[in-house]
This record gives C-alpha cells, sequence and structure tokens, in this order.
C-alpha cells in the first residue's frame, strides 16, 4: 500500500523558499525536481501577506505577498516542475527517504538530495508563561491574519497586540481598517523588534501607541477576553510591581517570535544551531548532513522575502548538483560571531569561491564598522550608521581573501 | 426526549460519566445534566491523570477502599472503552534514612488496603526503573498508572449515551424541587426547562454543596483548591519513565509539585495548591507558575523554555476549609432526610481512580429505591481504537488511508492529527461543538504550535466543508466566541 518513488531533488515547503529552490535546482539541469506542499496552493505564508512592500530589492518594485509569490509560482509551472500539494512529510530520514501523506495516498520517497524550506512558526502564548486565565480572544498575530484575509473571520474588535514584530505590526493596520480598535502594541524589549518602516507605516500612521520596556502580566476573562493587564519592566524585563495598567479588550494579538520549523530537521537527526534554531550550514547551506540542504526562514528567520529567495535559489542550485553527484570537499572554515553579532551564517565555508556571510546584531547601535576578520587579519570593513537587530545585515568576503586561513570572524567594532 | 425519568444524574465529571455508564446497564430510565456544553469540561479535564494504586489513603476510608477497586477496574474498562491506558508504576523514593519510617508506614497502609504488587527496592532496582533516579530505597507501586481523564470520561459518557442514557448538554441546575409524599424531584435550570426523577444523584464536583442547598441540606460546604501545571513539549518524551513521588513528609502534607508523564508523550508540572473562592476561575498566577518552573527544573534540568507549551489549572472540590487543610474523605450516601437523594461529594483525589468504585457502590444505594432489570441489549464495548492514527506504523497508515483518503489530509501538523479524525470528533456521539470538544477528542492544537497551524484550517474547513457561521465557533462556553463577526464585504459565512 505504500508507494515507493524516487526522485533528484526533493523540496520541502512551497513557499517562497521552497519556490526558489526548486526553480533554479531545474534551471541547473536537474528535471526530476519534486516539491512537496501542505496546503492547497503553493506561495506558502505570503499568501495571507496581502498589504506590500515585498520585492523591493529582488523586482525592484513594491508588491503584495500574493504577487510577489505569484511570479515564482508562474516560472514554477512554466517549467513544468511537479508540486504536490496538500502532502505533509511525516518522516525525513539521514538517507534522504521521506514519508509523505496525502489525501488517498502515502509515499515514501528516496531522494538524492533534499532542500528544506518548510518555514517557520510563530511563538505561542505557553512559551510566554504569562499568567491569568484562557479564555478566546488570544491568537498568534498570523492566525489572526490568516482569518481576515483568507477566511473573511473578524476575530476581535478591541485589540491589543503583544510583540513589535512585523507581523503584529501588520496586523496593527489591518485590523484598524478593517474597522477594529486597536488600543496599543506592548514591547518587552527598550526597542522594537519589528522594522523602522513597519514602525511608521503601521503604528505612526495610524496614531496607535507602542509601549516599550513593556509586557502583559495578567489576562482576564473566562470565556472571551475582557482585558489584559500590562507592567513596566526593568532592563532585566521583570515585571515592576506597582506599574500595572490594565487594557479592556476582546482580543490579543501575540507577535512574540518566529521559530525555524525544524521537526524533520532533527528528525534526520541534522546539527541545530541554538540561537537560530535552525540547520548549521556551510556555504552550499549544506546541512551536517551530506545531500540535505536547508534555506530560507527554517534556516534562519528573515526579515524581507526578497533574501529568503536569493539564499533558496543558491541552496536549489547547489542541491541539484549533489544530485548530479558534482560534490565538494568538506567546508573547513569556521565562521565565529564576534562582538555585537548574535550568529553568523553559514557557520562554515570552504574557502572555493565567494561567500556572503547573513547575520544579526546584538542590540541598536549607530555609526559602527561591520568587520570581517581571517585568522585575526581584517579582510572586510564596512561602515553602518544605523544597525538594528530587526534587520539582517550581509558582508560578501572573497575568495581570495580566504587562501590558508582557517577561522572568519565577524564583529561590530 | 422525555423529562420525565427514574435518576437524574447532576454532573457530566468523570464519576458522574461513570455512573451514568453503570446505570446504561439496566432498564432504567436515565439522564445526564452538565452545565457546560460538553461533558468533562471540569475537575476532569484538569488534573495530573494519574491512576492511583490506593497506598496514600487511611485503611478503612472510602478514598483507600475506592481507589484499589477502581484501580482494578480499569484494565477491562479501559479495553471495552478503548481509552489508552499505561501502567507505568510509581516509585515512593526515600532520599535518606530519616524518609525510611516514613516509607514503611506508607507500605504497611498500601498492604492494609489491599494494594497490589507492593515492594521496597534497592537502587539498582530503583534505577533498572528509572536510570537516573536518586535515593536510598523506594515504595514500588506497579498498579500506579497514567491515563487520559478527559479521554475516559468522553468514552464513558459516549457509552452510556449508547445504551440509552439522555446527555443533557449546556442544562445547569438552578433549582432542585423536592416534590411530596417521596414522588422524587424536579430540577430546573435558568431557560425554565424541568426534568422529574424519582431519584437524584448529585456528583456536581465544585457545585455540589450548592445543589445539596438547593434540596435543602445544609451540612456540606465545598472550598475549591486551585491546582497549578505546566505541560511539558513532547521533546521531553521518554524522561520519565514511571511517576516519582517524594515519601510523604508530615510537615508538608500533600504530595507535593511533581513530574508526570501523560499518555499522549507530554509531560506536567504540577500540581499546585492554593485556596481560592471562586469555583470557576482556573487562571494561573505568576508566582506559582514561577515555583513550577524551579521545582521542573530541580527534577529534570533539561527543560528549556521553549518546552513550557502552555499551563492550565484545576479545582479540587475539597471539604477541608485552608485552616484545617488535608483531605476528607469521599462522601457516598443514601441521605435519610431526603428519601432519593444520592450524594456524590468532596471527590477530589483518587477521584478518577476511584471513579467506576463509586459508580458500583452508586448502583447498590439506587437498588434500594428502584429495582434494577439487567438490560439485554446493553452493549458495553465502544467502537474505535485507543490509538491515535499517528501512533500506526507507516503500513498501517498506508492501508488506512487507501481505504479512507481523509487519513491522508492532515489537518493538526505537530500532533499529525489527519482530517478523518477532526470529522470524526466534529460528529462525537454527544454532539458536543465547541472547539475544545475537538480538541480533547482530536489532539487537535494540543502541540507545540498551540493551535497557530491548524485553527485556521479547521475554521476553513468547518465553514467551507459544514457551512458553520461565525458565530458557531466557541471555544469551550456560550460566551467564548471565537470571532466578533465578518469582515466587512468579506463574502458570505
Amino acid at each position: 500500500m505504500l508507494k515507493e518513488r524516487k526522485c533528484g531533488v526533493a523540496v520541502i515547503g512551497g513557499g517562497p523558499a521552497g519556490l526558489a529552490a526548486a526553480i533554479s535546482a531545474h534551471e541547473v539541469g536537474c528535471r526530476d525536481v519534486v516539491l512537496i506542499e501542505r496546503d492547497r496552493l503553493l506561495g506558502g505564508i505570503l499568501n495571507q501577506c496581502i498589504h506590500d512592500g515585498f520585492g523591493l530589492h529582488r523586482f525592484g518594485e513594491a508588491m503584495t505577498g500574493p504577487e510577489y509569490a505569484q511570479r515564482d509560482i508562474d516560472r514554477f509551472n512554466e517549467l513544468g516542475i511537479e508540486a504536490m500539494t496538500e502532502s505533509m512529510v511525516m518522516e525525513l530520514k539521514e538517507d534522504r527517504t521521506l514519508l509523505v501523506s496525502r489525501r488517498g495516498e502515502m509515499i515514501r520517497l528516496r531522494a538524492d538530495a533534499v532542500v528544506l524550506a518548510m518555514g517557520c512558526r510563530e511563538r505561542p502564548r505557553g512559551a510566554l508563561s504569562i499568567p491569568g486565565t484562557r479564555p478566546s480572544g488570544i491568537y498568534t498575530a498570523g492566525a489572526a491574519q490568516n482569518f481576515v484575509n483568507l477566511s473573511n473571520l473578524m476575530p476581535g474588535k478591541k485589540v491589543c497586540i503583544l510583540g513589535s514584530g512585523d507581523i503584529g505590526l501588520i496586523m496593527a493596520r489591518r485590523m484598524t481598517l478593517e474597522g477594529a480598535e486597536v488600543k496599543a502594541v506592548f514591547e518587552l524589549l527598550p526597542y522594537s523588534s519589528g522594522l523602522p518602516r513597519n514602525i511608521q507605516q503601521c503604528l505612526n500612521d495610524y496614531g496607535i501607541s507602542l509601549y516599550l520596556s513593556t509586557t502583559v502580566t495578567g489576562i482576564v476573562g473566562e470565556d472571551r477576553l475582557e482585558a489584559v493587564q500590562v507592567s513596566k519592566v526593568d532592563e532585566r524585563r521583570r515585571p515592576i510591581p506597582g506599574t500595572e495598567q490594565t487594557f479592556e479588550c476582546d482580543t490579543l494579538l501575540l507577535s512574540v517570535g518566529l521559530i525555524p520549523e525544524n521537526e524533520l530537521t532533527r528528525m534526520a537527526g541534522i546539527a541545530i544551531d541554538p540561537v537560530t534554531n535552525g540547520a548549521v550550514v556551510d556555504d552550499d547551506f549544506m546541512t551536517s548532513v551530506p545531500g540535505i540542504f536547508s534555506c530560507g526562514n527554517v534556516l534562519h528567520v528573515h526579515d524581507l522575502v526578497d533574501w529568503v529567495s536569493l539564499e533558496a535559489a543558491e541552496a536549489g542550485k547547489r542541491a541539484a548538483a549533489w544530485a548530479k553527484g558534482d560534490r565538494e570537499g568538506a567546508a573547513g572554515i569556521a565562521v565565529r560571531h564576534g562582538n555585537g553579532v548574535r550568529y553568523t551564517m553559514p557557520a562554515r565555508v570552504s574557502g572555493g569561491k565567494d561567500v556572503s556571510i547573513a547575520f544579526r546584531v546584538g542590540a541598536p547601535d549607530r555609526n559602527r564598522y561591520l568587520v570581517v576578520t581571517a585568522d585575526g587579519r581584517e579582510i572586510v570593513r564596512q561602515k553602518r550608521i544605523r544597525l538594528h537587530p530587526a534587520v539582517m545585515e550581509h558582508l560578501t568576503v572573497k575568495a581570495a581573501d580566504l587562501k590558508g586561513c582557517s577561522a572568519l570572524e565577524v564583529s561590530v567594532q | 426526549m422525555s423529562t420525565a425519568y427514574d435518576i437524574a444524574i447532576v454532573g457530566g465529571g468523570v464519576v458522574g460519566c461513570a455512573i451514568a455508564r453503570e446505570l446504561s446497564k439496566f432498564t432504567c430510565r436515565v439522564c445526564l445534566l452538565e452545565r457546560e456544553l460538553d461533558v468533562s469540561l471540569g475537575t476532569s479535564c484538569r488534573n495530573s491523570g494519574v491512576l492511583h494504586s490506593g497506598i496514600n489513603y487511611k485503611p478503612g476510608t472510602l478514598r483507600a477502599r475506592l481507589a484499589v477497586r477502581g484501580n482494578a477496574m480499569m484494565d477491562e474498562l479501559c479495553r471495552d472503552l478503548k481509552v489508552k491506558i499505561k501502567r507505568i508504576g510509581k516509585l515512593t523514593v526515600a532520599l535518606e534514612k530519616d524518609d525510611m519510617p516514613g516509607l514503611e508506614r506508607i507500605y504497611e497502609q498500601g498492604k492494609a488496603n489491599g494494594a497490589p504488587g507492593l515492594e521496597i527496592i534497592g537502587p539498582e532496582r530503583m534505577r533498572s526503573i528509572q536510570p537516573d533516579v536518586e535515593g536510598i530505597a523506594a515504595l514500588w507501586s506497579p498498579s500506579s498508572s497514567i491515563i487520559s481523564p478527559y479521554g475516559l470520561t468522553i468514552a464513558l459518557a459516549e457509552n452510556a449515551k449508547a445504551n440509552g442514557v439522555d446527555l443533557r448538554l449546556g442544562w445547569g441546575v438552578t433549582g432542585v424541587e423536592v416534590l411530596p409524599e417521596g414522588r422524587g424531584f424536579a430540577v430546573k435550570n435558568a431557560r425554565g426547562e424541568t426534568v422529574t426523577a424519582k431519584l437524584l444523584i448529585n456528583v456536581a464536583g465544585l457545585f455540589a454543596a450548592a445543589i445539596c442547598e438547593m434540596a435543602g441540606i445544609h451540612d456540606y460546604h465545598i472550598y475549591p483548591c486551585r491546582g497549578e501545571y505546566y505541560v511539558l513539549d513532547k521533546r521531553l518524551d521518554g524522561s520519565l519513565r514511571t511517576l516519582i513521588y517524594p515519601t510523604p513528609n508530615p510537615k508538608n502534607p500533600g504530595l507535593g509539585i511533581h513530574l508526570t508523564p501523560t499518555v499522549d508523550g507530554n509531560i506536567l508540572i504540577g500540581p499546585s495548591a492554593d485556596y481560592q473562592d471562586s469555583p470557576t476561575w482556573t487562571g494561573n498566577c505568576a508566582p506559582t507558575m514561577a515555583q513550577l518552573r524551579e521545582e521542573g527544573l530541580k527534577l529534570l534540568p533539561d527543560i528549556r523554555i521553549s518546552d513550557y507549551i502552555r499551563n492550565f489549572a484545576g479545582l479540587r472540590a475539597k471539604q477541608t476549609p485552608p485552616e484545617v487543610g488535608g483531605n476528607a474523605d469521599f462522601v457516598v450516601e443514601d441521605r435519610a432526610d431526603v428519601p432519593g437523594f444520592i450524594n456524590v461529594l468532596g471527590i477530589e483525589s483518587p477521584g478518577l481512580t476511584s471513579s467506576p468504585a463509586i459508580a458500583e457502590m452508586v448502583r447498590d444505594m439506587v437498588k434500594a429505591h428502584l429495582p434494577l432489570l439487567p438490560d439485554p441489549s446493553f452493549n458495553g464495548v465502544r467502537p474505535g481504537s485507543d490509538l491515535l492514527f499517528s501512533e500506526r506504523s507507516p503500513e498501517e497508515r498506508a492501508a488506512m488511508i487507501a481505504d479512507d483518503p481523509d487519513y491522508g489530509e492532515m489537518i493538526c501538523r505537530c500532533e499529525s492529527v489527519s482530517k478523518r479524525e477532526v470529522l470524526d470528533a466534529l460528529n462525537n456521539p454527544l454532539g458536543a461543538k465547541t472547539f475544545v470538544s475537538l480538541k480533547y477528542r482530536s489532539r487537535v492544537s494540543m502541540g507545540r504550535c498551540q493551535g497557530g497551524f491548524c485553527i485556521p484550517r479547521i475554521a476553513r474547513l468547518l465553514y467551507e466543508e459544514f457551512g458553520w457561521k461565525w458565530e458557531d465557533f466557541v471555544d469551550h462556553s456560550e460566551g467564548s466566541r471565537m470571532f466578533a463577526g465578518k469582515v466587512l464585504n468579506g463574502g458570505e459565512h
């Protein structure tokens, strides 16, 4: 009953990362790419992102999420790549065998190379230990976005938002446009974790207050949410007694972080970076398990889809090369994160080619230099007027500078 | 549905449902009245899910007798009702010499109560059961087990209903009229509806004293005592192979905060114990949550922040006020002063374990009032399986998908729940339609993303394929609507 199948490159996930990876794998010559998507439509989370601002870097124009996705979907279809939709990968093994469940059948798919492109999910309330009851009306911002934009359902009328991540900011504007009263956005940190342009366009333009160093410390209501209690927090993020304030609302949206969805990655025994919660990869985007590649938000959470697509296209190309048997030697140069840098991606490079290193800084800053050293020797130095943890940084390192070196370090000076 | 019954049971918790199922073996007309929109939405869904062996209760008490008897009944009951039970046993651990007299005492007490298979074992045996356990000795009680408390309650209710019990959900009792000349009771709700019954069985848990008051019985007071929990991610599944409790310490009564594995692979930290006035508030408090995290980390240092996936709290229906503490014995009585009023009250732990034994005891009390004739059409076996689809082998799953395509479509990612299981939960025999009803029957939204992924998908399924309107979606109660309306000009539903 279990159907057996083989393919060259299996791409898990049909969002922007999966689409770009599948397209580039095909374009470099792999003719048996299979993309597996659990939803009915390709495009992933972009389908519910009906606001604009996508594609500025990649296409030089502002598009909505569905418009951005459609460009890749059109190309994907034009190339005749196979998509298994409404199909969920239940298991991934180290030997690149996938167990796929779909309507009416279960398939064991053996792939020469696998691209992980499962994206990320939102951190739920449970991880926050918010005291109080568990009434209805508490949703992650992305779930609310899905209800409003895809199902025409209004989650509530009087809204508070915890967390100033981009989805929370976008939903503050979206709920306002649909006639809800957005009372406030609360952020635990002393700065917003969303993009500066979203603070302006989604909060300031609509007169919505952002309370920094503030968190929800109480949930009121046994049936539907009735109110939230918020408190200021100290520099160690602990609520300060006596600063409690109550906001009446029927809805609390949570935008408190995204978690790469690495269940399958762990199942395959792939090494995970504790900072990104994504796989540890080399400059070919290959994980610790040979032949399994990772890209997009499942690798590390991005702020712009443009970077997801570019990164995934590269990963797809490398996966196709691997499937064809074109395998380079191990990437031996470690990339370390130094002062002010939270992580780097990739974590190791081969040294045989130019490499773009993506990373995030630990705290907002101004007028600093981003520096890369090779065994202590400075090889890249670039000035930044503003640095922000919400903005992913990229630096390119030339192959010539990597000759004979054993470790790179990226830091803020 | 008729409104005249032989027996009305007030309360759809595990004990009420066990009584309903027991009485469904006979030809009498029985109804069960439950104030919530589903069974098992009170204390029965908010506890550790442990079947106790009976070692911790004073010999001669109902708690001792009913726990041992109830535990012994569970294998057959769970087999018939397709409820998962795991006989993982329990180690009551002595950490130091001073704990030994206490350990000996509960060993003797457990033997006196008839708890099976008790042994005091040394460190070597202890570590063969749980490799990293510390301590100098332990009492091993093999009959201690884990079970899904709401799974059992729902199964009992479904089987009772299949055998003719009228289940009335959303039927909150607001008045009990004792009819003259021993003609029984007229029971009323806030909508002005009445059912009459010759016998009234009060199993209303936190509201049991209030039901007594309605019938003119003023002997009881229930003190709600909140127990809070953390639910941990399945990542830690397998860390605990058995139940581990400290030796009871007279200076610190109660079982203390501990870790309990669940039958579904999560681990619970809890419960705390805090008295409160409200019989319904089941929230969590910051200091208690901090205490639970601290205690949890002591017992399982591997816990990470991302392992905390949910909190919940349940209320114990205690008869002992805060200043007294401890536990009173269960009340299971046939009231002489109000003929036909059978009172089952103060059922805190081990209520889940004792439930089928309490049901037998109540049945025998009923016999004193009514001739109970066995119903030849009674079928105690519930259809289905105790295994979830995701617990089956790939080959079995493939065969089931080929047979029923809906098994192939995954709705809940974290818990791997298929569309078939969601549809089965939706079409549940009790007709319960809350979101929590779906959750307790299929495990949707009970995983690490807590519904962020599947709730929108389930909402879409319900309005596209079942024609639900926005106002039909409730979380757990009439007042807990999930949506506030439609998006303006956003199409029909």
